[in-house]
């Protein structure tokens, strides 16, 4: 199913697509209001851009840097070509521990890679220690934001939900009292986990450690109880300097919740004492955007979510309308890039209002991006046969100005005479929503030459 | 060939071949009249509290602050109120009842009211997070104004980790409510002395 199908579902209840609408609009302001807090940061965005840009343009070397200061560390590194090498390497890493019990933080990487069901398949337990991914995890559902995975759901679902797999109490739906259960309920798994697998919001080739940014905790508390940390990267998450993240950091929280930073922004470099850390590097097709100068922009996102939560589409249709790890618009190009054929809708959710251009801390050219994949989607033939017609008709009517003004004449003097019935019967897609608005006596170019006699 | 050399080949072969430098981060920043008072804001607005020590020991901010708490860990060579001695702690799973944990910071940060912790080998890292209270100590005057100071501090040569805390942890993963205490600490005091 594509975007639209599967919008059509999470719209069919307005109030509750308005709900979803204010939520995420909510948080778009409160990061207004923490960005227009800093005077510099036009400046910031610009050369965050600019070391991203530079940091891919220069990717091989600043990934074996990363390497082999990370290995100087006693860090262990290993290279995954796909998703599947690298839920092979986890499960490779859990055996030899004899690890059963796994705690994870967020990391939409591993989402990507499927590894959770992967790793249950073979008889791992794996616990989402986030509480937003708990909370899908227990629905049997995925994130439909990346950073607020639950933010389709409202207290009473949850209520329901941890009234089911928490026993908390019937009909109690206050997230406060909800929080403190799901803390109990966590501590628990942190305590009996054999090993921990955090995601990686930067590597700094410079000192080859990562960085994790959290507001739980649930990071670096399951990375600092049992003895094995394994932490999940993709290839475009390196940074060159550990300065860079002076510029990061004061862009990552506010564009992602409007917070001035994180609770935590944890720098690993190092295991625990007694302990190992290993570091996955995975690929899965990012390489080959590089090649791409349309869609080579995309690979600098930090995953701050600012697009997402400002997109008309994406508030208005939920995250679980894209079918792809990522929504949004940063989702959508990422997705269409990786494969067009599956993605080929996602380019389509979109307004081309560039809200999310202006507001990504990287200056990502999003909008940009999505017009070029409509493009290809053409090209590819992969645009549905009604659309397809429609525009090449509309097209053709347009090169030929004599046709077109006969048209605008006899559409202006027949379309309001249609019976409604007909004129928003099934064939109308377009009218399904929306509604025409009345059409004028005179066309502009009519009005245009009476005004110059 | 190895999963390495075909992910390094593959990028090889589509980089463009752009000669772009590394801009500097040390950009013209924001600064704080009064640095202190807007690191105690910033921290209020994150959940935490900042407090100037004025004649008094630590140990009794301890014991006029945190009342009835059964275990106390502490980092710091000056407090003396601790109950539970680390070096004691062969395994960061025994320090699952901990109810304040004293650590030391070394410096906060003005603009987000965050605080960078080093993690000293002698101290598990685990401490930080399974406490149920936070207390970190840092020397009056201590504050940076932004993060681009605050990198010009630190450096991974030696310590193999290292965090910024901004207040206790929170969470407002149900319907955006705020809640303070989701995993790490609920509460977190900086105290300057």
């Amino acid at each position: 199913m594509g975007h639209p199908e599967l919008a059509e579902k999470f719209v069919a209840n307005t109030k509750r697509m308005h709900w979803h609408d204010k939520a995420l609009w909510f948080v778009r302001e409160k990061r207004d209001l923490a960005a227009h807090g800093i005077d510099e940061w036009e400046e910031l965005r610009r050369v965050a851009s600019e070391i991203k840009a530079h940091t891919i343009n220069n990717l091989d070397t600043y990934l074996l840097e990363f390497e082999k200061n990370a290995k100087a560390k006693g860090i262990h590194v290993h290279w995954a070509k796909d998703a599947n090498e690298h839920n092979q390497i986890v499960l490779k890493l859990l055996n030899e521990k004899g690890a059963k019990k796994l705690v994870k933080s967020k990391s939409m990487l591993t989402e990507e890679c499927h590894l959770n069901p992967f790793l249950e398949e073979n008889s791992i337990e794996v616990v989402d220690t986030d509480l937003g991914e708990r909370i899908v995890q227990l629905r049997a559902e995925t994130p439909s934001h990346i950073v607020l995975p639950a933010i389709h759901l409202k207290k009473e679902d949850v209520g329901t939900t941890f009234e089911e797999h928490l026993g908390t109490q019937k009909g109690n739906c206050d997230p406060t009292y909800l929080t403190r259960e799901a803390r109990k309920h966590l501590r628990e798994k942190f305590l009996k986990a054999d090993a921990s697998l955090t995601g990686v919001n930067f590597a700094i080739a410079q000192t080859g450690g990562v960085v994790v940014c959290t507001n739980e905790g649930n990071a670096d508390l399951g990375a600092s109880l049992p003895k094995l940390h394994i932490a999940s990267m993709g290839i475009e998450k390196i940074i060159p300097r550990l300065k860079d993240l002076s510029v990061f950091t004061r862009l990552l929280a506010r564009s992602a919740t409007g917070q001035p930073i994180t609770s935590y922004t944890s720098h690993f470099h190092a295991p625990i004492n007694g302990g190992e850390m290993h570091i996955i590097i995975v690929d899965n097709k990012r390489s080959n955007i590089i090649a791409n100068e349309d869609f080579r922009q995309s690979l600098n996102c930090i995953r701050c979510g600012a697009c997402i939560n400002t997109c008309p589409v994406y508030r208005r249709s939920g995250g679980h309308s894209y079918g792809y790890t990522i929504p949004g618009p940063i989702g959508s190009t990422l997705g269409a890039s990786k494969d067009l054929r599956s993605n080929k809708t996602l380019p389509f959710a979109c307004t081309l209002c560039a809200s999310c251009s202006n507001v990504c801390p990287i200056k990502i050219n999003l909008h940009n991006q999505l017009y070029k994949h409509r493009q290809n989607v053409v090209k590819a033939g992969l645009l549905g046969f009604q659309k397809y017609t429609a525009l090449k008709i509309a097209t053709w009517v347009m090169k030929h100005p004599a046709l077109m003004d006969f048209s605008g004449k006899m559409a202006r003097k027949i379309v309001p005479k249609i019976p409604r019935s007909i004129l928003y019967s099934k064939v109308n897609a377009w009218g399904r929503k929306r509604e025409l608005p009345d059409f004028p006596k005179k066309s502009f170019k009519e009005l245009y030459k009476e005004r110059k006699k | 060939m190895t999963s390495k050399e075909a992910i390094l080949n593959n990028i090889r072969k589509n980089l463009p071949d752009l000669k772009t430098k590394l801009p500097y981060t040390n950009i013209s920043h924001m600064k704080y009249e009064n640095k202190d008072e807007k690191f105690a804001t910033s921290l209020k607005s994150v959940g935490g509290n900042a407090i100037w020590l004025q004649n008094e020991t630590i140990d009794n901010f301890v014991k006029n602050s945190y009342k009835d708490l059964k275990v106390i860990v502490s980092t710091c060579k000056d407090v003396t109120c601790s109950n539970l001695n680390l070096e004691d702690i062969k395994d960061p799973h025994e320090l699952k009842d901990v109810d304040l944990a004293i650590i030391e910071g070394e410096f906060g940060v003005a603009e987000n009211g965050a605080i960078w912790v080093k993690n000293p080998p002698s101290v598990p890292r685990a401490l930080y997070f399974i406490a149920k209270q936070l207390l970190i100590i840092v020397k009056k005057g201590e504050i940076v104004d932004t993060m681009h100071e605050a990198y010009e501090k630190i450096e991974f040569n030696e310590s193999g980790y290292g965090t910024f805390i901004s207040g206790p942890s929170k969470t407002a993963d149900i319907e955006q409510s705020l809640v303070i205490g989701a995993h790490g600490p609920t509460d977190a005091c900086v105290l300057f002395v």
